[in-house]
């Protein structure tokens, strides 16, 4: 018997050690390339990186036109995916479509979460840009990247509306409530925080895409800042692809600067999404 | 009997699907009076009480026929949201929503558009479920902090707040401890002065304490019906006279 709890203990302890271990290493390599990327990178990290427009001169080159970029289309994106995205789900989870189409449906949606990038820039460019004649518009890359993310928002909103418990549906309903009262009074606040954390996830998959932004036609330079949906534009990461595919050295350095920012624009997007969420579910606490 | 039914089931057969599980049930619920639903596991007790407010429709196997008539209209031929407005029920498990105490009681007001004062509504609720005096000073906190016997309060208070005729109970105690339990069952004793009720019990003494009238099923059949202290102290049926002393179930 007490042999038994030895050996247990001892499984146990093991065991702790090797997530510890993986949980380290994993940590390491982020911390060993963080810490390339800022040695490569400081040299060019001052306010006029920030400012300046792309250039053909390293030491005046800037990604102001890069961070307008992404942000422009950031939020459009936003604006597109999150509504369509998270309605969606709600359709497919609450209104229930029985039988095979709703099968159908269900695995089309988890299937388009894992098809490569560079497909939705096909699509994009034959529809987009090419059949809806919006060019290669912030319009024509916020469209094509809601198409890229949508199907991971419906997908995890699914989950999160999913997880929502019958019985508060039951309580609603006995109360003489309808579906939209029930969906809108009590399923979304309760699933929201799970939802948030989905369309975090998707927004910043789409803040480092570049693939099928090169394929619709976004340019690398670019000398003003968009005004409207219609305008073109680059963004952040097409502008660190370019840097860090010329030959001069100098650029590589441009680069890193470039994914140092882009990673600062990342981390204060997911930090402000986790104050989001903590506000959310402090409010509809489960 | 020449009591005031506010609801009567006649003929009432219910599937799941090919399966049948009430079979050709007549059942009267007196109005102001607590009428207790008893019988063994699987024997249709909850099926029954849940059509009574159609909460069954959410079951896509479900259908039934026969009737179930409400303040002279067949409940199946009614609005299912206007049949649960005035037919209200508390579930097995306590489920408040996770908003605050005062939220959760005005949640079915607001979203009916009752034109009340909502302050005065939540006291009178909270009273008449015996838990104005524990959360008057809480109100706006969650709901999941409270007790499970509470949070069962709650939901009564939640349910009385709509001001139904009818309030069907599943087993409101049996996820609670013997105090919390003797805490609903007085007041269920109170809420008869201006409810009906309907409850689905386990507990026999329960079932005796609580009721007026008592009805006693078995696989499905509505089999002895009448007065709770006829049926505990002089059940005509023998299958009933098992159940009560505990021979079966
Ligand atoms: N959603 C459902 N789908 C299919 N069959 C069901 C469903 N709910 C109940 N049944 C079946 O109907 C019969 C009656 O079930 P019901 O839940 O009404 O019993 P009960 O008397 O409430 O039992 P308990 O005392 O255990 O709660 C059972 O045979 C059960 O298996
Ligand atoms: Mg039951």
């Amino acid at each position: 018997m007490i042999d038994k709890f030895k050996s247990r203990k001892r499984t146990e302890k093991i065991f702790r050690a090797a997530c510890f271990g993986l949980t380290f290493f994993s940590v390491l390599i982020l911390v060993v390339l963080l810490f390339h990327i800022t040695m490569t990178g400081h040299k060019y990290l001052s306010w006029e990186f920030l400012t300046n427009w792309p250039s053909r001169f390293p030491h005046k080159a800037g990604i102001k036109a890069g961070i307008w970029g992404t942000i422009w289309l950031i939020s459009i994106t936003a604006c597109i995916s999150i509504p369509i995205g998270v309605l969606s789900a709600l359709f497919l989870e609450e209104y229930k479509i029985r039988g095979k189409l709703g099968k159908v449906i269900e695995i089309n949606v988890a299937n388009l979460a894992g098809v490569p990038s560079i497909v939705y820039g096909l699509l994009g460019l034959t529809i987009f840009v090419r059949y809806c004649g919006f060019d290669r518009s912030l319009l024509s890359g916020a469209m094509t990247l809601s198409l890229l993310i949508m199907p991971v928002i419906i997908v995890s909103s699914r989950e999160a509306i999913k997880a929502v418990p019958d019985a508060i549906r039951f309580g609603a309903y006995a109360l003489g409530a309808s579906k939209y009262q029930v969906v809108f009074g009590h399923v979304l606040p309760i699933a929201l925080p799970g939802i948030l954390t989905g369309v975090i996830l998707a927004l910043s998959r789409a803040i480092g895409e570049t693939a099928p932004l090169i394929i619709i036609g976004a340019l690398t330079y670019i000398s003003y800042t968009p005004e409207s949906v219609m305008d073109e534009f680059t963004v952040l990461p097409l502008q660190i692809y370019n840097w860090a595919s010329r030959p001069n050295e100098e650029f590589h350095y441009l680069a890193a600067g470039g994914i140092i920012v882009l990673l600062a624009v990342m981390m204060s997007m997911n930090f402000i999404a986790v104050m989001i969420r903590q506000r959310a579910s402090k409010k509809v606490k489960l | 009997m020449n009591q005031e039914t506010v609801m009567t089931c006649r003929n009432v057969n219910i599937f799941y699907g090919e399966k049948q599980a009430v079979f050709d049930v007549n059942l009267d619920i007196l109005k102001n009076k607590v009428t207790a639903i008893i019988g063994p596991s699987g024997c249709g007790k909850s099926t029954l009480l849940r059509s009574l407010n159609r909460m069954n429709d959410f079951v896509p196997s479900f259908s039934m026929n026969g009737e179930i008539n409400f303040d002279g209209r067949d409940v199946l031929k009614s609005d299912p949201m206007e049949v649960r407005t005035r037919i209200g029920m508390v579930f097995q498990k306590p489920n408040p929503f996770p908003k605050s105490i005062y939220n959760n009681i005005i949640w079915g007001p607001k979203i009916h558009g009752h034109k009340v004062n909502y302050d005065e509504l939540v006291e009178s609720s909270l009273r008449s479920a015996a838990l104005w005096d524990e959360v008057k000073d809480r109100l706006h906190d969650s709901a999941l902090d409270l007790s499970g016997g509470q949070q069962q309060r709650l939901c009564i208070a939640r349910t009385v707040a709509m001001k139904p005729e009818v309030i069907l109970m599943d087993e409101p105690c049996s996820a609670l401890d013997p105090r919390s339990t003797i805490r609903i069952e007085d007041l269920i004793n109170d809420l008869r002065e201006e409810y009906s009720i309907a409850i689905v019990t386990h507990n026999m003494q329960q079932a005796a304490r609580v009721s007026d009238y008592t009805a006693f099923f078995y696989e499905g059949e509505l089999i002895e019906y009448g007065v709770t202290d006829g049926i505990f102290t002089n059940p005509k049926e023998k299958r009933t006279e098992d159940y009560i002393t505990g021979r079966f179930g």
